[in-house]
């Protein structure tokens, strides 16, 4: 809000989106940047969006650590990069 | 899905505006930011943009180079995915076909790859015969980091995502490679009149 | 640091919520009330998702902070209204008492304080980041919690305070101080301007104490440096992001 060149969110923006495929929270999820070896939670990360998706960074060297995608009964979720990333049926709800 | 009960009265922003607008999108006056990651910020001085063919061939232009190139002032309307749109943008750049004049391929895609590690996949025939820009500069004046600056790619007729912000080059391929955003979830070619939004519209 | 206990529930999908109660925190800052059937429980610091849906099928998704600590199917959040915004506008002055949203929660495991953790607490809002702390502050009120802690809160003027009753009302082991960045009231002490390493020093509460950061983004980085320097160690730093 301050700096609208740095604007980002944290992990704790990925606890909704996340919540739909993970049976426990996500966002105390522990993880070591294989870029800069900083240890971090999912809730650390930074993360920029929400649109067209949300991309999770390592808050010391921004490498990604994951993308979401929300959409319409799907969520798209990739780990890193390059590894492809898997569509989640969402359970249907109202309306 | 009217009277589905829940939030009487909210109508999004998709309501008020009729004739040049795409389905699903609702006009703004503003410019939104969206970004992937931190904003990178390049010197000009360092900016190269190079186009690469499908054997490995390439040719790259200085900054000052592609500034010595015949310039276009394109007045264009741009459609995001995230619902907005604007209308009547004014820009100045170079168009691709400039760029791309003279490349001899068989390729039928291009990959637009960025200085952020960005990238987006076209077909080429979308981006020659005017359809495309090399943009530096927005509403008369140097384009912003936050939208792109230096450069970046100006695809109209296409979801904004396709502009690639911070563009670096294109490189030309015979398959058709999924970028960023196409990788995970969003439509690889994005016809906002179509409503090209997710993989599988 | 010990994982936290996630808490009371797990969300189960999206689930309607009934506006019972709606006030006025400050010009532009609501607490909204809802009753949410089969609310699981949760833990002060976590946030929910609310969806709105429109006539035509569309639908917005953001995400707010719950207030309170959990009361049976009760549900407080903290709206801060955005000029312009798509969702905050909406939720702050149109959407009727009695008329139902959808909400999925309770969300988030890292940015909450477990009870049950010993200790004192540092807390730092910036704006209507005050809205998770105010669950923690609340939680701890309610269980005659013993151990210090401090609240620093950022405001830009007087006006900008929400929960000032609250927040005025005498209460042991508890310190209050109010930073202003712009405007300060008549005959403070602190000059206008945002938080600085002088503003940490003194503070009745050791160094090893839990700290919790909300607020906008360069609030949080600058605070959070701000603590680093101070010696709080990394991970008792705990922080919560808002564009």
């Amino acid at each position: 809000m301050n700096d609208p060149f740095t604007t980002h969110l944290d992990g704790n923006a990925l606890a909704g989106p996340l919540a739909d495929v993970f049976s426990v929270d996500p966002t105390t999820a522990w993880r070591r940047c294989p870029s800069c070896h900083l240890p971090s939670s999912l809730g650390q990360l930074h993360v920029y969006g929400p649109g067209p998706g949300l991309t999770g960074r390592c808050p010391g060297c921004a490498d990604i650590a994951l993308r979401a995608v929300s959409q319409p009964g799907h969520l798209w979720l990739q780990l890193g990069t390059g590894g492809g990333a898997f569509r989640f049926h969402l359970p249907t709800s109202a309306p | 899905m009217s009277g589905s009960g829940f939030s009487p009265g909210f109508r999004g922003r998709t309501h008020a505006f009729e004739g040049r607008l795409p389905p699903g999108q609702y006009p703004t006056e503003s410019f939104p930011v969206l970004s992937a990651g931190p904003t990178p910020h390049l010197s000009t001085d360092d900016w190269t943009f190079t186009v690469t063919d499908e054997t490995g061939g390439s040719r790259s232009w200085t900054w000052d180079e592609m500034m010595a190139l015949p310039q276009q002032e394109p007045t264009v309307d741009i459609h995001c995915v995230t619902r907005w749109s604007k209308f009547d943008t004014r820009w100045r750049g170079v168009s691709l076909d400039v760029l791309l004049d003279g490349v001899d391929t068989a390729a039928d895609y291009v990959v637009a790859e960025s200085y952020d590690g960005y990238t987006t996949n076209l077909p080429l025939q979308d981006v020659t015969d005017g359809k495309a820009w090399l943009a530096h500069s927005f509403d008369g004046f140097a384009l912003s980091p936050e939208h792109g600056g230096p450069a970046r790619l100006l695809i109209p007729h296409l979801y904004f995502w396709k502009s690639a912000k911070w563009v670096k080059g294109l490189r030309l391929t015979l398959d058709n490679e999924p970028g960023f955003w196409e990788s995970a979830g969003y439509h690889d070619y994005g016809d906002p009149w179509r409503e090209q939004r997710t993989w599988s519209d | 640091m010990a994982t936290p206990d996630t808490g009371a529930g797990r969300p189960a999908g999206w689930r309607p919520a009934a506006l019972v109660a709606r006030e006025k925190q400050t010009a532009t800052g609501r607490t909204l009330r809802f009753d949410v059937p089969g609310w699981p429980g949760h833990l002060p610091g976590q946030h929910v998702d609310v969806r709105l849906t429109a006539d035509d099928g569309y639908q917005a998704v953001r995400s707010y902070s719950l207030a309170s600590p959990a009361h049976g199917t009760a549900v407080e959040l903290g709206i801060q209204s955005v000029p312009g915004g798509e969702v905050s506008p909406y939720l702050a002055d149109d959407l009727p008492v009695g008329a139902e949203i959808e909400v999925k929660g309770p969300l988030g495991g890292w940015f909450v304080w477990n009870g049950s953790s010993d200790g004192s607490l540092l807390l730092l809002a910036g704006g209507s980041g005050i809205v998770p702390l105010m669950a923690m502050l609340r939680a701890r009120r309610d269980t005659r919690y013993d151990s210090p802690c401090v609240l620093l809160y950022s405001v830009r003027d007087p006006q900008e305070i929400w929960y000032a009753d609250e927040l005025h009302s005498a209460e042991p082991f508890l310190t209050v101080r109010v930073l202003h960045t712009r405007r300060a009231p008549a005959g403070a002490a602190r000059p206008a301007g945002r938080i600085t390493a002088a503003d940490l020093q003194g503070l009745p509460i050791p160094a090893d104490s839990r700290c919790y950061v909300c607020g906008p983004t360069g609030f949080v980085e600058h605070s959070a440096d701000l603590l680093r320097a101070a010696g709080h160690p990394a991970d008792h730093i705990r922080t919560e992001r808002f564009g």
